[in-house]
């Protein structure tokens, strides 16, 4: 009887409820973080120079061709009235630019990270699903409907404000212009060309009746059928230039990818020369302050140029390893008194 | 009360405190009593008794709401900063609807002190995740689970009673780390309560009796000599007064168990071993006299219609028919009873306290016990006296009619009643004192010492009388032998010639002088200097003269005296108040209570009269004793044992401060260093609201990614273990006074979760400077940019609590890893399906392509590596702590400045 209420009434005798668990009690002694610190130090160290000797062997070249100034090339171009208008860069190289090139446009002082321009689009739409053809959703204002109340497919600010300047590449050898071949496949994520975006199917062998009943965006030139006539595979919604622009920029200064230099003569870089970049001058940014510029960049395991990276890990590196010669130091005094008391 | 029978002529009887029958009371000797229903309803003891238990609050709530309160004020100053630079921003030529981003009509519509509204609002709900609203959540599961360790701990166990400790309440588990002064009861709490009659004195001789020595027998006479033997007469009269002047009842079924029942050994010295008895009294005091005349051969036997039999050294029956008994009340402090012999005599035994007795006894036989008196009171003894009185016929005739009539008076009963009693209870003569000793409770004073050690004052409060309650504090160890005593009592206050109140004054006057101004200047922060060079002082101050302090005739020197009077308690290492009504215990502790800096009061008692002042205190504590379960129902805490108490505050309490603390720190933080890239990112937006983290992330931060790993902290967590805490009482003051929430620990948290939000950010803007970071040339966007922010977070936050974590359990290991393996599977996973409910995939692949790129891995890990580098230097350069450098856990963990500074 006794010995019963004793085993109903005693708590448990367990490791947990009498918070004896057997636990790790890691202590941060100097004989592991003094030579903690210098390894991270050193590895850091390693790993910023690996990355500073990369970000400098990476070539860029940087053109701003807004017009802004009157003796730019394209400053003629910058007149909202001019249609059609094309202007030309010259771009001299000393030495090889080695391949693969990777051609960026850029663009500042624009908010593609506005959250009403982030939301406004329709993701049904370029998902393929015809009914959201006949409805966007609302997020798409004020570029849902146009004027006569048809549906603006794709419909947005995004895709509205799609970039639409186009370039084209000549080397100018002996006089002559050779136009350099542009690779614009695989500049998009591949998940977005390959899963994400979906174009409508084609009704009756035609893709441009999938539009029926829709416009095309106020700003564009051409509808979405018709991005890219020459090949299918990069019309519509699954037009890389269209991918590229849709997935938004991080910060209101940013370059997104334009074309690939990979072919051909150019496979393994622009020779030394001179070039000439056409640009057909469409995009208008002069009215919110906005510049526009090219990069021609090789690219590296890390990505493109960024000296920022290998800083830091040298900084870090350094910082750690002076911080382990000054905790030796003060350690060593420390125990010594240590001994001495 | 007026009786109505039909063959009776109406009677008229007086009904009194004595004819009333508590609740469970059971009926003897008779088949139905008349009754009349009092005190029911609201005016029920239970009903008078509810306080209206107020809400007990502890001091890390406060800090809380404090903390909140800054936290509220930084979310209105980002949300209001926000808003002002967005519209100065938009003041920009081009700036508010550039081409690309044009404006529904009705936006262009809305007003824009309207839009500036709802702008203000928009960016509220942006950074409204500041706020940890799910900190309020994990506190209260830490608090309940917590709690639970108190009542499983086996430490608390007693298997006497078979109880362990019980919580009653789990909001206060961290306020035991956090006590300051601790108010305890005397009789059960530091005594066990348990009488024993250690020795009595008759007419000045004196009689101890010991067992363990000599075992006396009949033959060898009952009383053991010490130096000489009083007269046999007076032995015998002394030891019929034991058995005849008290309340007490016999059970004569002496197969139940009681918890009155203490008889014992003694047994086998009588005859008739078989008459087991079992004796049931109001006050264990009486049994333990009672149970003392047992001893010496004198045997009550018990009350028969009004009639005492008592069984003597012959074995034979005496009978004495019982005519009064004198009502033993606080006031009188004694009590009489009126006996009438077998011969026709007329006696009256008294017995009370010395104070009240020696002035109604011959002052010639005063002086011969008075002397033995204060020797057992200062040995820690209750001493009673004992005195009887023969009445002469006349003079009983007189005392009979005088009671009967003030008994039956039905106005100022009490009164009369008391005037007789007064009048009756002269003229004695005094025949010997009796010392019952309570014995102190196990492992008391290594409790009150182990108290003192951690700086908590421990004051006594206390019924009895200051002799007795003075030698219970040296036993207890409360009072040292070097401790300077200040007293203020009735005894002091009446030495001089000048009136009470001037003698009150001056000598708080003196007092202070002493304790408080010639005292060294005490270091902020700390409660007591532990430099044993000082002298310590013990204050003792009994009821009269704390009412004369509380309510003195000047209300002006009201404020004056309760200020020297705290204080000189505040100065002194142990405050002793005796003869305390249960009312002015709670009133002493709610004015510590309230005194400046509102200390955290903890009270331990046992009984139903400390339970207004276990009520008033922030923590109360009961105690699990003999005398009743009032205390116990009304704690917050209910122990076995005092030395339980050392446990509970400074393990568990010390533990529970600690983690509660860090867990209330770490919120904070977590949420700062979360939201602040948000805030920042404004900046880079044109102030647009746009979120840098997705939705999913938004709301799985504080539910999943980062609550798992503080909670477990948060019980598991022993930064030293609990034997150096116990071992080591100084520890508890480095908890003291809300040490870990204090404004100080507040700002280095909020520094240190700034500090990292900025490197979260920035460390990630300059990555962004060129958004082409995977080695196919492809740029990431705004959703890569706020996964890279809130990767580094999540794994920062959670490494931050790694380091923080001193105790690893399997469970620590398994929600610490285990919650950042669930963030990655989780990303993988919300990534890696186009979710059919969700309007746009924002996510979809972001995580995978992120990891695809080394330059994102370059930059979370130094990211991480630069968050916890002020944090790890903080941890290298503070002392290890650790179970076998337990020395080193007994001083203060100390940077090495200061260990410099000390070499």
């Amino acid at each position: 009887m006794k010995n019963e209420g004793e085993t109903a009434e005693r708590p448990d005798n367990t490791a947990f409820t009498q918070q004896r668990l057997p636990a790790w009690q890691p202590i941060l002694s100097a004989g592991i973080v003094i030579p903690g610190f210098l390894l991270i130090g050193l590895a850091f160290i390693g790993i910023g120079v690996g990355l500073f000797l990369t970000s400098q062997t990476i070539q860029v070249l940087e053109r701003d061709y807004t017009g802004f100034d009157k003796d730019s090339p394209c400053f003629s171009c910058t007149n909202p009235n001019t249609q059609n208008c094309t202007c030309e860069i010259t771009i001299a190289l000393s030495e090889l630019f080695k391949g693969p090139i990777f051609f960026y446009y850029g663009l500042s002082n624009y908010y593609q990270n506005f959250r009403k321009y982030g939301v406004s689009k329709d993701y049904y739409q370029l998902t393929g699903d015809t009914k959201s053809f006949k409805s966007p959703q609302e997020s798409c204002s004020p570029f849902d409907f146009d004027s006569n109340k048809n549906v603006i497919v794709p419909c947005g600010a995004i895709a509205n404000s799609m970039f639409n300047d186009t370039f084209e590449l000549y080397h100018i050898i002996n006089g002559t212009k050779k136009q350099v071949p542009l690779d614009g496949k695989g500049i998009s994520w591949w998940t977005d060309y390959n899963l994400k975006y979906r174009n409508p199917s084609f009704v009756n062998g035609s893709f441009a009746k999938a539009f029926d009943g829709t416009v095309k965006p106020i700003n564009w030139p051409k509808p979405a059928y018709e991005l890219d006539l020459t090949d299918q595979s990069n019309n519509g919604f699954l037009n890389q230039d269209f991918l590229v622009w849709m997935r938004r920029s991080a910060l209101p200064e940013f370059r997104k990818l334009y074309r690939r230099i990979t072919e051909g003569d150019y496979s393994a870089g622009l020779p030394a020369g001179n070039y000439s970049l056409t640009v057909h001058y469409n995009y208008p940014v002069l009215t919110f302050d906005g510049r526009k510029k090219v990069f021609f960049s090789n690219v590296s395991w890390m990505g493109g140029k960024n000296d920022f990276l290998g800083i830091a890990y040298l900084v870090v590196g350094s910082l750690c390893v002076v911080m382990s010669v000054v905790m030796l130091i003060v350690y060593a005094k420390f125990k010594f008194s240590d001994d001495d008391a | 009360m007026h009786i109505y029978k039909a063959d009776q002529e109406p009677a008229v009887r007086s009904l009194g405190p004595e004819n009333l029958l508590l609740k469970g009371a059971t009926l003897k000797n008779t088949k139905k009593i008349n009754g009349v229903a009092v005190y029911t309803g609201m005016e029920t003891k239970m009903a008078l008794n509810y306080q209206g238990k107020s809400q007990k609050r502890s001091a890390v709530e406060k800090s809380i709401n404090a903390f909140l309160l800054v936290y509220l004020c930084i979310l209105i100053s980002k949300a209001v900063v926000c808003t002002t630079l967005k519209y100065v921003w938009q003041s920009k030529d081009g700036q508010d609807e550039p081409w690309y981003n044009q404006k529904t009509q009705k936006e262009k519509d809305t007003n824009m002190y309207v839009k500036m509204f709802t702008d203000f609002l928009s960016f509220m709900v942006l950074f409204n995740f500041i706020i940890p609203v799910s900190m309020y959540v994990t506190v209260e599961m830490q608090k309940f689970l917590g709690s639970f360790f108190i009542t499983w701990d086996k430490d608390f166990f007693d298997p006497e009673i078979q109880e362990g400790a019980l919580v009653n309440t789990s909001d206060l588990n961290e306020e035991l780390g956090q006590v300051e002064y601790v108010f305890t009861d005397k009789t059960g709490t530091l005594t066990q309560n348990n009488m024993e009659f250690i020795e009595c004195c008759i007419d000045g001789f004196q009689y101890r009796h010991r067992d363990e020595l000599d075992g006396f027998t009949v033959t060898d006479g009952p009383v053991s000599k010490l130096q000489q033997k009083a007269g046999l007469e007076k032995e015998e009269l002394f030891l019929r007064a034991l058995c005849l002047c008290h309340t007490v009842q016999v059970k004569e079924d002496g197969a139940e168990e009681t918890p009155g029942d203490q008889v014992d050994g003694v047994d086998g010295m009588f005859p008739q071993p078989e008459e087991e008895r079992c004796f049931i009294a109001s006050s264990p005091d009486e049994i333990a006299l009672v149970k003392g005349a047992m001893r010496y051969g004198f045997t009550f036997l018990g009350l028969e219609s009004k009639n005492m039999k008592i069984k003597n050294r012959q074995n034979d029956i005496e009978e004495y028919k019982l005519l009064h008994v004198l009502n033993f009340d606080p006031v009188r402090r004694r009590m009489s009873v009126i006996v009438q012999t077998k011969s026709g005599e007329t006696l009256l035994f008294c017995k009370g306290a010395d104070s009240s007795i020696f002035p109604r006894v011959k002052p010639e036989e005063v002086e011969r016990i008075r002397l033995h008196v204060e020797r057992n009171a200062t040995e820690g003894y209750r001493t009673l006296c004992v005195a009887f009185k023969q009445l002469s016929a006349e003079e009983y005739a007189v005392a009979d009619t005088g009671l009967r009539e003030a008994r039956l008076a039905l106005q100022d009963r009490e009164d009369k009643l008391m005037a007789i009693y007064n009048q009756v209870e002269t003229g004695m003569s005094l025949i010997g004192a009796t010392a019952v000793e309570d014995r102190l409770q196990e492992e008391a004073a290594e409790t009150m010492e182990a108290l003192q050690g951690a700086g908590i004052k421990v004051w006594v409060l206390t019924g009895d009388k200051m002799e007795t309650a003075k030698s219970t504090c040296y036993a207890c160890r409360l009072f040292q032998r070097g401790t300077e005593l200040l007293e203020l009592t009735v005894r002091t206050l009446e030495d001089g010639r000048t009136k009470r109140e001037d003698k009150l004054l001056e000598l708080l006057r003196d007092y202070h002088r002493r304790a408080v101004q010639d005292a060294p200047p005490v270091k902020a922060g700390v409660t007591r200097s532990w430099s044993t060079a000082n002298q310590e002082y013990g204050f003792i101050i009994d009821g009269a003269t704390l009412s004369l302090l509380m309510n003195p005739p000047r209300d002006a020197d009201a404020c004056l005296y309760r200020n020297l009077f705290l204080q000189i308690c505040q100065n002194s290492t142990a405050v002793l108040c005796c003869r305390m009504a249960p009312l002015q215990k709670a009133q002493i502790v709610k004015m510590v209570k309230n005194s400046k800096g509102s200390p955290i009061t903890l009270s331990i008692g046992d009984g139903a009269n400390d339970v207004s002042m276990i009520l008033e205190a922030h923590v109360g504590i009961g105690v699990k004793g003999k005398e009743g379960r009032q205390a116990v129902r009304n704690s917050d805490y209910a122990i076995p044992k005092l030395k339980h108490l050392k446990k509970l505050l400074l393990a568990h309490g010390h533990l529970y401060y600690v983690r509660i603390a860090h867990l209330v720190q770490y919120f904070f933080y977590k949420n700062l260093c979360f939201i602040l890239p948000q805030f920042l990112y404004q900046f880079f937006c044109g102030y647009s609201q746009q979120p840098l983290y997705d939705a999913a992330y938004l709301t799985m931060y504080n539910i999943c990614f980062t609550s798992m790993p503080i909670l477990a902290y948060s019980l598991l967590e022993q930064h030293m273990a609990i034997e150096v805490l116990l071992d080591n009482a100084t520890l508890y003051r480095q908890i003291a006074k809300n040490a870990m929430l204090r404004w100080r620990p507040f700002l280095y948290w909020t520094v240190l979760g700034i500090f990292q939000g900025l490197m979260f950010f920035f460390g990630v803007r300059f990555l962004f400077s060129n958004p082409a970071l995977q080695d196919n040339g492809q740029v990431f966007g705004n959703w890569s940019y706020g996964t890279i922010v809130f990767t580094v977070l999540v794994f920062t936050v959670t490494l931050k609590l790694a380091l923080d974590t001193r105790h690893w359990t399997w469970i620590n290991h398994f929600v610490i890893w285990g919650s950042l393996a669930f963030y990655v599977f989780f990303s993988f996973f919300w990534g890696g399906i186009i979710w059919p409910f969700l309007k746009q995939q924002r996510l979809y692949f972001v995580f995978a392509n992120m990891l695809s790129s080394v330059s994102a891995w370059l930059v979370i890990i130094i990211l991480i590596l630069l968050s916890l580098l002020p944090e790890l230097l903080l941890v290298v350069l503070r002392k290890p702590r650790g179970p076998h450098s337990r020395q080193m856990a007994a001083v203060t963990p100390l940077s090495y400045k200061h260990l410099m500074e000390r070499y």
